[in-house]
């Protein structure tokens, strides 16, 4: 052990190896003053004298990253009923297949060397063309964001190719904020429609808002307070007759598995989040995939290239009108490697099962939860009200009884919102639990809920200065 | 709890304030700056811009919510609160005072007529 670990009067539960529940895990170069040298390994020039590389033990490698992932929190730590994020549980066994020699390919070899990896994408395109009821897939993006990106901008090439130059995006308040970012970054001006008093689209308000400038409305269905879209024919039809295009926003997918398409209720465009519906891990900024799917009349304007079963095997195809590329390659197909085992392994009864055990798990929650749900009947999540309490006082307390709260303060339209979404992936035991730690959240004093998290390595985060003083790079450290 | 509501000014309906003597400034009630919480961030048009009754001119941001601003009164921007970019906090620790967002030169007065005076504006968060 260094020096800096042997300080005089620290003690037993100070020793690194049992830190107390609220010290934090040093960094490695913290934890041992012992550093790499490059010496005479690398020249001079491609050398920094102000890194310090640290040089730990394998094993103390790996307590200090186990420590770490301790002081995280996970789906496979508790339960994690973040509404509109579909946290679930990823099966260990996509891994297993994603880590298959046979799959992970390098992605720059010729498809026909390559049969057996394009022909699961091709499987893949065909499977979320079926659930989705499109009728052509790219699996290019890279994040659902990257999908919604991706569907607008086929939308913008299709009314171009028509000769027209619409100019608006219509976008329902309740909507998902990336909805209003995609509109916006794609050059369209978002005109925001308020949500009736039953929490639905106002159809009023959008034949009020509907012309010729409307290049396409983007929902989700259900909706952000897991409202099914019961207009969504007539919704339909009043863009569609406008010469517009409906976008799906596939965050809430989870609630139609096998049971309803957007494809079948008008949709044109949809993309698909495959960390939530499907189960591969939530990116953290690490590589994921927003597939996107259409209509037949839109296929030409997907992005470049696409798989295509032929006579010969599978190809990859190209289009004269597709967009730009969003990605290299085939997107970052070992996710969608995880994707297609996931939707393989539960077929089409699992993914029946799911839909409907997320919506049954959803119902069953907030029946046991003391708290008042606004709007209903819902489906896979639901918006409940804090009340008197702040939502998110509410939500710091629950940490402190072993669970990960839900979503707060959003959607807007209901006060104090708590958005929970449970997932088909827990027991009635482990939602019985969780309504536990609600009750006991909300049975606790306003000043115990003020104070919270008490149990948890990080306390209270300054939100508010996070917010108006960001720090987005690792060189903020250094200037503490 | 009750809100500080001074008499020197008066009310839009979505909590924004204008004063009745020049110059005249704009801003947001002390109501609405305990509804919004921390203020981190706050959008505001460009001088010399001009600003409609009633309609959006600009947003504030906080942790809770991302809100629209509503002009009380129509008329040209003359002055930005430019401190507000650095320090969005004057929101809400003075609505009234450092947290003013706007100077604006009106281009029609009986616009005044429609807004509530600070009685009415108090009956209405009551």
């Amino acid at each position: 052990m260094s020096e800096q670990n042997r300080e005089p009067g620290r003690t037993y539960d100070q020793a690194t190896y049992a830190v107390s529940d609220d010290e934090n895990e040093p960094l490695l170069t913290e934890k041992r003053s012992d550093t790499v040298e490059p010496g005479d390994a690398l020249p001079d020039d491609l050398t920094r004298d102000e890194l310090t590389l640290p040089n730990p033990e394998e094993p103390e490698l790996a307590r200090h990253y186990t420590r770490l992932s301790q002081m995280n929190w996970s789906i496979e730590s508790g339960p994690y009923p973040l509404g509109s994020c579909t946290m679930k549980y990823n099966p260990p066994v996509t891994e297993d297949v994603a880590a298959d020699p046979n799959a992970a390919v390098h992605p720059d070899r010729s498809a026909d060397s390559i049969q057996g990896t394009v022909g699961l994408l091709a499987g893949l395109q065909d499977y979320l063309g079926r659930i989705g009821g499109m009728d052509a897939v790219t699996l290019q993006p890279p994040a659902g964001a990257a999908g919604e990106f991706t569907g607008i901008a086929v939308a913008r090439a299709y009314h171009r190719a028509n000769g027209e130059d619409r100019s608006e995006v219509l976008i329902p308040s309740s909507a998902h904020g990336t909805n209003f970012a995609t509109a916006a970054l794609a050059g369209y001006d978002v005109v925001e429609l308020p949500s009736g008093e039953d929490g639905r689209v106002d159809m009023e308000a959008l034949e009020a808002a509907v012309s010729e400038d409307t290049a396409a409305l983007m929902l989700t269905n259900p909706n952000t307070v897991g409202l099914f879209e019961r207009d969504i024919e007539a919704i339909a039809d009043v863009v569609h007759d406008a010469g517009g295009l409906l976008y799906y926003d596939g965050a809430n997918l989870n609630a139609l598995l096998g049971r309803a398409r957007p494809g079948d209720m008008g949709f044109d465009i949809m993309h698909y989040n495959v960390h939530k519906t499907f189960a591969t891990p939530h990116g953290g900024g690490g590589p994921g995939a927003g597939p996107v799917g259409v209509t037949e009349e839109l296929e030409p304007y997907l992005p470049n290239p696409r798989v295509a079963e032929t006579g010969s095997g599978y190809e990859l195809v190209e289009s004269e009108d597709a967009i730009e590329r969003v990605h290299g390659f085939q997107g970052n197909w070992l996710v969608l490697v995880k994707a297609y085992a996931y939707i393989a392994r539960l077929g089409d009864s699992g993914l029946a099962d799911a839909s409907a055990k997320s919506v049954l798990n959803a119902n069953y929650l907030a029946g046991q939860v003391d708290l008042a749900v606004p709007y209903g009947p819902f489906h896979h999540e639901f918006a409940a009200t804090a009340g008197d309490a702040a939502a998110a006082d509410v939500a710091k307390r629950m940490l402190d009884f072993g669970v990960h709260p839900p979503t707060t303060n959003w959607p807007e339209m209901v006060p104090e919102a708590m958005l929970t979404e449970p997932t088909e992936i827990e027991s009635k035991q482990s939602l019985d639990d969780l309504a536990a730690a609600f009750d006991a959240a909300l049975g606790s004093t306003a000043e115990e809920r003020h104070d919270a998290p008490s149990r948890t390595t990080a306390r209270r985060i300054d939100q508010t200065n996070a917010a108006r003083d960001p720090r987005l790079s690792w060189q903020a450290l250094d200037g503490e | 709890m009750s809100f500080d509501v001074p008499d020197d000014r008066n009310y839009l309906a979505s909590h924004e304030w204008a004063t009745t003597d020049e110059p005249i400034r704009i801003g947001i009630s002390d109501f609405a700056q305990d509804e919004l919480g921390d203020v981190v961030f706050v959008e505001l048009p460009d001088e010399g811009d001009t600003i409609a009754h009633d309609e959006p001119f600009g947003v504030v941001e906080s942790i809770k919510a991302v809100s629209d601003l509503h002009a009380p009164i129509s008329g040209e921007v003359v002055t930005v609160n430019e401190a507000l970019h650095d320090q969005p906090e004057l929101v809400n620790e003075a609505p009234y005072g450092d947290g003013w967002l706007l100077e604006v030169e009106p281009s029609d007065e009986s616009e005044f007529e429609e807004l509530m005076d600070a009685d009415e504006y108090e009956d209405q968060i009551a």
